[in-house]
């Protein structure tokens, strides 16, 4: 039964890809038909999609389309790869942006968190042990050292006390719903 | 000074991004690099595959996309240059779609085969997918290493691998060959006759996931690769001993090709990495003391 439940799930995930690949087809044809805000964008997702998807298709040279050297694999690499790097990478720059204009030890709460944030940064970095030798930080108490207490006792309570919140929120949300008073999936209230 | 410090509160992010920019390009172009020290986790990590002794087989789950390559691909092709120079065997599977993908650019990455292929029993065999040279080993493809594709499915497929590997992948994605053609695939029928799971996560589905279903269910010892943003939430299974070992972002990359013996990408980028985080902290340290010196009177700008 079990085995079952997975290959249907599958079965169902797979078209679910299919199912969001034209749906968002469908929104894009939309908007450009209809010339919506921003509507350049959505012809750019279109013509993206068509031409990956006919890569793919037709222009394998017989061979299966993720293999190296097929069209779709150089679309893959040259294009795909670059831009989702870059989508990324971008996230470096707005990071150091946000932390100068708004990371403020404006309270306690704040202060702790921010102290963590630095040695955690520092900590990472071959940096921390170069500047503990500096400052004669003893033995066990350089920022490295501080920096793993962070990640491997605070932050694993943090995590588990996370985690265990989630699992007994996801079994009382259960028990509502066998038991019949979350009836909001169902349109009610 | 009350001036300087309100002209620092208003400075214009575009300041910011330049010196991000410079901190990153500069220790590339002059391929600096710097001495690291490996944390446990890693250490960990490495024994985990270390122990592995040749001829075994692992189950190496690429669940990332090239959104994550700087981090992550550094921990693949560090994992397949081990794999191929200790003749471990390796399956090459993804829970995201772009996973698979990724492997095959790693195993064309660390290929050091100069010529485009080989002509074995009149038999083309192309450097870089059929054939991967590390040093003097060689690994061929079907016999030391095959790549499986994606399946959708998440977690279930996991669980479906769990009961046999033929219901969650039928063919290879190289030539679409059932998989029990492969000489590699020989008496692999369900997870649990996998030596090992090789683990270079992104998200969801990954790490979470294969701890929870093919380490607690089906008892496969797990190794895993992380971002540096997921790696605090798999810490936790670290500790209990769930998971072998753990590298976490492109600093645990750079512990692995340390350990390895191959310093490459991870290790050449640790520098600007270091520079990027002290950047950040003086940033930080900059615009508190503004804050607190103007106490926060001017209006952010930009």
């Amino acid at each position: 039964m079990s085995n079952m439940f997975s290959d249907w799930f599958s079965i169902i995930a797979a078209c679910a890809i299919w199912l969001g690949a034209l749906n968002l087809m469908k929104i894009s044809l939309n908007k450009a038909y209809k010339k919506e805000r921003d509507w350049f964008y959505a012809i750019v997702t279109i013509i993206s999609f068509l031409v990956i998807v006919i890569a793919g298709f037709f222009f394998s040279g017989g061979r299966r389309f993720q293999e190296p050297g097929t069209n779709f694999d150089w679309l893959y690499i040259n294009i795909y790869s670059p831009l989702s790097a870059t989508m990324f990478a971008l996230l470096a720059f707005y990071v150091a942006s946000a932390s100068y204009r708004a990371f403020r030890a404006r309270n306690a709460q704040a202060t702790v968190l921010l102290v963590a944030a630095f040695l955690v940064m520092l900590g990472r970095t071959p940096f921390s042990d170069w500047l503990s030798g500096l400052l004669f930080m003893p033995e066990g108490w350089q920022i490295s050292n501080i920096s793993n207490i962070i990640m491997n006792v605070f932050n694993v309570a943090g995590q588990r006390a996370i985690m265990i919140g989630i699992a007994l929120g996801l079994i009382s949300t259960a028990l509502r719903v066998i038991l019949g008073i979350e009836r909001t999936y169902l349109g009610g209230d | 000074m009350q001036k300087i410090f309100e002209k620092l509160l208003s400075l214009d992010r575009r300041y910011i991004f330049l010196v991000i920019f410079l901190a990153v390009a500069v220790p590339i172009f002059l391929k600096l690099k710097i001495d690291i020290r490996v944390t446990d986790e890693v250490n960990a990590f490495y024994k985990a595959i270390a122990e592995l002794s040749s001829g075994t087989r692992v189950l190496v789950a690429c669940d990332y996309d090239p959104g994550s390559e700087p981090e992550l691909q550094p921990m693949t092709e560090a994992g397949f240059r081990y794999f191929i120079t200790n003749k471990i065997r390796f399956i090459i599977i993804g829970l995201w779609p772009q996973g698979p993908m990724q492997a095959n650019k790693a195993l064309v990455a660390i290929n050091e085969a100069r010529d485009e292929y080989i002509v074995v029993n009149d038999e083309k065999l192309y450097f870089g997918t059929d054939l991967v040279v590390v040093g003097s080993d060689t690994a061929r493809y079907g016999i030391d290493f095959v790549n499986l594709g994606f399946q959708a499915g998440n977690e279930l497929v996991i669980q479906r691998m769990g009961s046999s590997v033929r219901a969650a992948f039928q063919t290879d994605l190289r030539f679409g060959k059932p998989i029990e053609d492969f000489d590699i695939m020989r008496g692999l029928n369900k997870l649990s006759d996998f030596d090992f799971i090789y683990n270079i996560s992104a998200g969801y589905p990954g790490t979470v996931e294969w701890v929870q279903f093919a380490v607690d269910r089906f008892h496969v010892p797990c190794g895993s690769g992380s971002t540096a943003v997921q790696a605090p939430q798999v810490y936790p299974y670290l500790d209990t001993g769930q998971l072998s070992g753990l590298m976490g972002g492109m600093k645990g990359a750079a512990e692995l090709e340390k350990l390895v013996g191959f310093k490459d990408k991870a290790t050449m980028s640790m520098v600007s990495q270091t520079a990027a985080h002290i950047f950040v902290v003086l940033f930080i340290v900059i615009g508190n003391l503004a804050y607190f010196a103007t106490r926060g009177r001017v209006a952010k700008k930009g």
